[in-house]
């Protein structure tokens, strides 16, 4: 039984077509990274997963059941959590309220406490600015509270969605070294990037998606040393 | 001036009822990001059900609120859950579906006239009446009792509402959901049950200031379009979505009404009502306050 299976799964908006018989499946335990270019469908894919969106036809199964015609709030509580790109913050809430609604769901509630003190020991800065309004944090900030908000609803598959679009170069860097330790305790992490060359560095495996489709995948160590990707998506 | 000081202070209380009808309105705006043009209506309902609870029981009007609020969430409740929820969810994509606002004006017209058809067209007002017509005389001012009352319960309500939104798990739901309804739902809330509580929310403020009104107010089918137009202009005159703003937009109002008259003839003060909306609008579309949620 594998952790997370996406089997030949057709997804749409209205009439068109973005994602194309698509299977993909992630391990427990594993970080997966999924690359492509924009428009590729990379989003798409999450938030069909998350449940925001629906597939048309194929099935994903979450530790062995179905869940494609699950609604999001369903989803979160099975341990699916989305950080949705562009981090989709609570803008006029607090840091602290932010988290908090982070861990509404009925599996994460009555551990609130606790969590909130594991995610602020990852991410010391969000306990400094727990009483400032969201809107208000710098963009790296920001991303912290997305991937703390996700923390909080205690996932056992954290699906990241370019938690790098628009940061420095320094805050990528310790945006991908807070994903490296996510993962190192224990969580199983599904990442979506552009920024290939930080992703596949921190990841067990990769998937590479073009026009909706699966093109290539493997251990992300072949995939970084691939021509194809190295002339694609690494520039060189 | 004697009678200024009085009108002033009759004002701000007559006002601040003003604001309480108008607390649902803003609420539900927040939340659901349509109007809810039953709202009115919504008042009306509790309204009848604080008179006939006084009329059978012979409890003090106040006392109904026990039994008015938990009735009127409910009914909220189950408005928005079976008769607008549907619609919502047929126009997922859409942000503020303008058919929403079609149904509530479709609710707003069957309660109208069901209750025409079930209790007539007659006005009614409630026969055990402790405070019918009582007065207070602080220093020479004579003050409307049911109208001081309708101002504590007015700001009692307010701050509740208030508290709750800020302090307890569903109250961050409904903010969360306010703001960001997808991202809402990523965090384990369905929005739609969102919709349901603060429709309920929205409803049961109604209700509080339907039993305020009914000492010392007329009850009839159409009691609420009254009130409805009123409310539409204090959420605008406020901030559509904020709390403070209701309560003192409602107050704004309530002088106007009451202190203008000293000044001119009474159709002057409702144009200058009117006139303040509009430049409210063109002007300064956020609110007098400029705050488009404070909560
Ligand atoms: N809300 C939408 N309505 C219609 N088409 C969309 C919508 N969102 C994305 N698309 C289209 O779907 C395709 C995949 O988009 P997306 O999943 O956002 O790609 P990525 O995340 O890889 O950049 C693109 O062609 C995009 O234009
Ligand atoms: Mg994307």
């Amino acid at each position: 039984m594998s952790f997370l299976e996406v089997k030949n799964i057709d997804v749409f908006y209205d009439d068109v077509q973005v994602i194309f018989d698509l299977s993909l499946t992630v391990r427990e335990g594993e970080v997966v990274s999924i690359i492509g270019g924009n428009g590729a469908g990379k989003s798409t894919l999450l938030r069909t997963l998350s449940g925001l969106m629906q597939a048309a036809s194929g099935e994903i199964l979450f530790e062995g059941r179905g869940i494609q015609a699950a609604p999001p709030e369903e989803i979160v509580e099975r341990g699916i959590v989305h950080v949705p790109e562009g981090r989709r913050l609570f803008t006029l809430m607090t840091v602290r309220d932010n988290l908090e609604v982070g861990a509404y769901n009925r599996r994460a509630a009555p551990h609130l406490h606790r969590t909130l003190e594991e995610v602020y020991t990852l991410l010391p800065r969000l306990a400094e600015r727990q009483a400032q309004i969201a809107m208000t944090l710098s963009g790296g900030e920001q991303q912290m509270v997305a991937i703390g908000r996700g923390l909080m609803a205690k996932p056992k598959l954290l699906l990241l969605d370019e938690p790098s679009l628009g940061l420095a170069p320094i805050l990528i860097k310790s945006i991908f070294e807070t994903v490296r330790k996510i993962a190192d305790q224990g969580t199983t992490v599904l990442l979506v990037e552009q920024d290939v060359h930080h992703s596949l560095s921190l990841s067990d495996r990769g998937y590479v998606l073009e026009h909706g489709r699966i093109v290539m995948e493997g251990p992300a160590g072949e995939l970084l040393a691939d021509p194809h990707i190295k002339s694609a998506y690494l520039g060189i | 001036m004697i009678y200024m000081i009085e009108d002033t202070i009759n004002g701000i209380l007559m006002g601040s009822i003003y604001g309480l009808t108008a607390l649902g309105l803003t609420i539900i705006f927040g939340v659901l990001k349509v109007i809810n043009f039953a709202h009115g209506s919504l008042l009306m309902v509790g309204m009848y059900a604080a008179y006939w609870a006084v009329a059978l029981t012979g409890l003090h009007p106040y006392l109904t609120l026990v039994l008015v609020v938990p009735v009127m969430f409910v009914f909220g409740y189950y408005l928005q859950d079976i008769v607008i929820q549907p619609i919502f969810r047929a126009e997922k994509n859409v942000r503020e579906p303008i058919t929403v606002i079609i149904v509530t004006t479709g609710v707003w017209y069957i309660l109208d006239n069901l209750t025409l058809l079930v209790f007539g067209p007659h006005y009614r007002t409630i026969q055990v009446n402790p405070l019918r017509g009582r007065m207070l005389e602080i220093g020479g001012l004579m003050i409307s009792v049911p109208k001081l009352w309708g101002f504590v319960s007015a700001m009692v309500a307010a701050a509740a509402v208030y508290v709750f939104l800020q302090r307890t798990r569903m109250g961050r739901a409904i903010r969360a959901t306010s703001l960001d309804r997808d991202a809402a739902s990523l965090m384990g809330i369905n929005p739609y049950k969102v919709y349901n509580v603060a429709f309920g929310i929205g409803t049961a403020t109604a209700g509080i200031a339907a039993v305020t009104l009914v000492p010392f107010y007329n009850v009839f089918p159409t009691v609420g379009v009254l009130f409805d137009i009123k409310g539409f202009i204090i959420v605008v005159l406020g901030g559509l979505g904020s709390i403070g703003g209701a309560i003192l937009g409602g107050i704004i109002i309530g002088l106007i009404e009451s202190v203008g008259p000293q000044f001119m003839t009474a159709t002057w003060t409702e144009a200058i009502v009117y006139g303040l909306f509009l430049l409210v609008l063109f002007v300064k579309p956020a609110g007098l306050f400029g705050v488009k949620y404070d909560w």
